[in-house]
């Protein structure tokens, strides 16, 4: 099975005998780098090996639609609730470059004790579960073969099922996954003890399978108060859990830490980020770096978000990112649309190669305030650890509440999490391995009381499911209404290649559009009247989903979601043929070869020279940027003397820029022009050519001209219109 | 209830003002393994369920198997022994496959010598 380009993603093929699928690898995948490399008229210094289908930026045009990829992993997370809409957004990420596919999981699975199975529709995120991962592994699969780059599929090995979580993505061949027991204690309020030893067979599994682990530390700059203020614990807590996870056999080069700058405009966040930034990379030198993006202070202005996200990937470029996350910027509004993951990829995208070889020109100052502010935050850390020892150790200091104080350590402000040791979830549940203790089965960590001879420990049960996939159980369904088929059945209508069109964000024919509007009154009255105006345009379910103050009294902007009810069946549409356009060089070297001369004019009583200035004027992109000469007469000229004009000069071309002011004129202009033409003799030696926002090419041609152009047109299309009938008449 | 404090960095900060960047560096990492290190002594000398589901879902159990049958062992008291020991010595004795021991054990066969073999309860 491949994938067609101009075909979508069949799911249920995808999902067809996936109780035989099996990964094609295990472990994670970096990007291969390439720098210095030539793309395009361009040296890159920090780039790697190119995709083989991709979209690149829009702007990419201008430069021969090269689309250079940064060195670093670049992430996007996917949470629609349903993994057969989030396949298909997972393949438009990987077109726009990202290759770390992390899947969050529903609501509350991190305290379900044991795996779920079957494919149920899930809350923020999906219900992980085996069948869930190998249909999603077996289309990324696919879709790394479009791209034609490895793709890593990441999820989370955190809460009460740890361990048998770990040996399912360690089966299945998940590439990177999150695990940090601290994260488990704080925000999870699972028992210490359960989330520690649970851990390390979990991470002990994970490192047998190369995964990269990312770890949970940056969730205490999201949670505090004063997010700033955490820069010491998160060292702390990145340091715990990084030992802990080598202590548990990982090798360090698969311990990612993920980071945050930690505070975001209107604070000088450079001034704060870039010290701890240089910190906790000089600390942590034989780590990774999965550069997170901050999510603390995301509001609903998803401009706004943007350009912290930009911030942020400034930092990554002045101090350094193995792998760049990305945050949606719609994430501060409502669960992620699938075009604002591109959204976000692209932000990563465009800013890294923006910044490209930023710091073959720039240095950080070795003295003054980045260093010794670097240097402080490591003293304050050290100074946290110290007193986690005096207080009896980790488990003491949870209790004390040490963790996630909106305090700069050693200052404190009471407001810090505590747990208890012998409270949260699972507790006394933890039982000490007795001396004959067994598990006959690889990757495991701990005590293992193996008898004599035995160095393989599955030898004993003639192989485990890690060495013997053959053993491993799948389970398809258990809920025979709650599942991916009953899903696609429902929504069968809007799917595939023929399939009826309906507007969505997340889910095949939610019906969700978006609509921005700007009302001339206050933000109170303009977020009633919106929702008014929304249901008065047909929408349902509306809702405000942004709204932004222009000026007290003066207006208000707002973005107001809502839906749709109908389909745009394809087939009822008429779909014009696509006009084919040269390209930019072929023009050129074809007037080169022959030199071009034309005039143009606006004619009839009209004053707009806009658009006519659009079409030939090098400044706007216009023809004469192809080496054609252009005569322009001016406005409100006659149509005898742009006829006489084009005798004088030999012109090929006429091109003449009309509106309607009156009964059809434009009408009128063309066919006299035309006439005029045939009457002097030199009809079959010029080309015609009728611009304007009332033209179509339709009418043009119906008035005796060669071609028409609407709104919108550009140079280009003219020139190709013209260098087109040339060589065809050449032929 | 937690305590507040000011911030007296100057006065902490006394004992490490004098310490390279790499000395500071090296301490960091010395005290994290002293915080870090009976943590991992206490993983490494206990199990919880999780861990021997874990265990059973490697021996081919399916996870709605390894659920049941690590519920009825620890409800024994015996998942210190292992789960997977428990049902590697089932499938050695009654000459069973061992997905096919976990299944017997689930359904409520050859507990009498689980407790032969293992005795009662070691909590």
């Amino acid at each position: 099975m491949t994938l067609d380009p101009k075909k979508k993603i069949n799911i249920e093929k995808i999902m067809d005998n996936l109780a035989n699928y099996r990964p094609r690898r295990k472990g994670w995948t970096w990007r291969k780098p390439i720098g210095p490399a030539q793309i395009g008229p361009f040296t890159y210094y920090q780039v790697s090996e190119p995709l083989k289908n991709s979209v690149p930026l829009p702007a990419a045009k201008y430069f021969g639609n090269i689309d250079p990829q940064p060195e670093c992993v670049i992430t996007t997370e996917i949470a629609s609730g349903r993994f057969e809409d989030d396949i298909r957004r997972m393949r438009m990420a990987a077109w726009h470059g990202a290759d770390h596919i992390m899947v969050i999981r529903t609501a509350g699975q991190s305290h379900f004790d044991g795996l779920i199975e079957g494919s149920p529709e899930g809350v923020g995120g999906v219900p992980i579960t085996r069948k869930q991962i190998r249909a999603t592994r077996k289309a990324i699969d696919l879709i790394e073969d479009e791209v034609g780059r490895p793709i890593n599929f990441h999820s989370y090995v955190s809460g009460v099922a740890g361990p048998e979580v770990a040996v399912l993505f360690a089966e299945e061949g998940v590439n990177g996954a999150h695990q940090d027991p601290q994260y488990n204690v704080l925000y999870r309020n699972v028992n210490m003890i359960r989330s520690f030893v649970d851990a390390a067979v979990a991470k002990h599994l994970m490192a047998g399978v190369n995964m990269l682990q990312i770890d949970g530390a940056h969730n205490a700059n999201a949670t505090a108060r004063e997010a700033w203020k955490v820069m010491p614990e998160l060292l702390v807590q990145h340091g715990l859990n990084a030992v802990f996870s080598v202590k548990a056999g990982m090798k360090k080069e698969n311990i990612s830490l993920s980071t945050v700058p930690p505070t975001s405009t209107p604070a000088p966040c450079m001034r704060l980020d870039l010290p701890y930034a240089v910190a906790i990379r000089e600390l942590f030198e034989e780590y990774k770096f999965r550069a997170q993006m901050n999510t603390k202070y995301m509001e609903s202005c998803t401009r706004e978000v943007t350009v912290t996200h930009v911030l942020n990937l400034l930092i990554s470029r002045l101090t350094s990112a193995d792998i760049q996350s990305t945050i949606t910027p719609d994430e501060g509004r409502n669960v992620p649309w699938h075009y604002n993951n591109i959204h976000a990829t692209n932000t990563a995208k465009q800013a890294l190669i923006g910044m490209d070889g930023l710091m073959e020109m720039v240095d950080l100052k070795d003295e003054g305030y980045l260093r010794d502010t670097a240097r402080e935050i490591k003293e304050r850390a050290v100074l946290f650890l110290e007193e986690i020892l005096e207080k009896g150790g980790y488990f003491n200091a949870v209790e004390d509440s040490f963790f996630v104080d909106s305090g700069y350590y050693p200052e404190r402000n009471g407001d810090g999490i505590s747990r208890k040791i012998d409270g949260g979830v699972g507790e006394g549940t933890v039982v000490e391995r007795a001396e004959d203790y067994l598990a006959p089965v690889c990757d495991h960590f701990g005590y293992n009381n193996l008898p004599e001879g035995v160095e393989h420990a599955c030898d004993l049960i003639g192989g485990c499911t890690l060495c013997n996939p053959e053993k491993i159980v799948y389970i398809d369904e258990l809920d025979p209404e709650d599942n991916a088929a009953k899903r696609l059945e429902k929504t069968k209508d809007v799917r595939g290649d023929a399939g009826l069109i309906k507007p969505e964000v997340e889910w095949a024919g939610d019906g969700w559009v978006n609509t921005t509007l700007f009302l001339p009154t206050d933000e109170r009255t303009a977020e009633v009247a919106a929702l008014e105006v929304a249901k008065k345009m047909g929408l349902k379910n509306v809702e405000v989903i942004h709204k932004q103050m222009m000026h007290p009294s003066e207006g208000t902007l707002l973005e107001v979601k809502g839906q749709v009810e109908f389909t745009i069946n394809p087939e009822d549409l008429v779909i014009p043929e696509p006009e084919e356009v040269l390209d930019d060089d072929e023009i050129r070297a074809n007037i080169k070869e022959k030199p071009m001369r034309i005039v143009g004019a606006t004619v009839g009583e009209d004053e707009h020279s806009v658009g006519m200035r659009e079409v030939i004027d090098i400044k706007h992109g216009g023809i004469e940027k192809y080496g054609i000469q252009c005569t322009y007469l001016g406005t409100s000229v006659p149509i005898e003397k742009v006829v006489d004009a084009a005798i004088e000069v030999n012109a090929e071309a006429i091109l003449i820029s009309t509106i309607i002011t009156h009964n059809d004129v434009h009408r009128t202009n063309m066919k006299k022009l035309h006439d005029l033409c045939v009457e002097k003799g030199i009809r079959d030696k010029v080309y015609l050519i009728a611009g304007g926002t009332q033209v179509t090419n339709e009418i043009a041609v119906e008035c005796g001209m060669d071609a028409g152009f609407g709104r919108g047109t550009k140079g280009h299309h003219v020139a190709s219109f013209i260098v087109k009938q040339r060589l065809d008449k050449a032929e | 209830m937690a305590q507040e404090r000011r911030d007296d960095f100057q006065e902490r900060r006394k004992h490490l003002a004098g310490l390279s960047e790499q000395e500071l560096h090296r301490r960091f990492w010395e005290l994290a393994e002293k915080i870090v290190d009976p943590l991992v002594e206490l993983a490494k000398r206990n199990t919880s369920p999780s861990i021997e589901r874990s265990v059973l879902l490697r021996m081919g159990l399916s996870s709605l198997e390894a659920k049941d049958l690590v519920q009825k062992i620890y409800e024994k008291d015996l998942l210190g022994r292992g789960a997977g020991h428990i049902v590697w010595r089932i499938a050695q004795e009654k000459g069973l496959g061992i997905r096919e021991a976990g299944q017997a054990l689930i359904e409520g066969k050859y507990w009498e010598d689980v407790e032969r073999i293992f005795g009662g309860g070691d909590r």
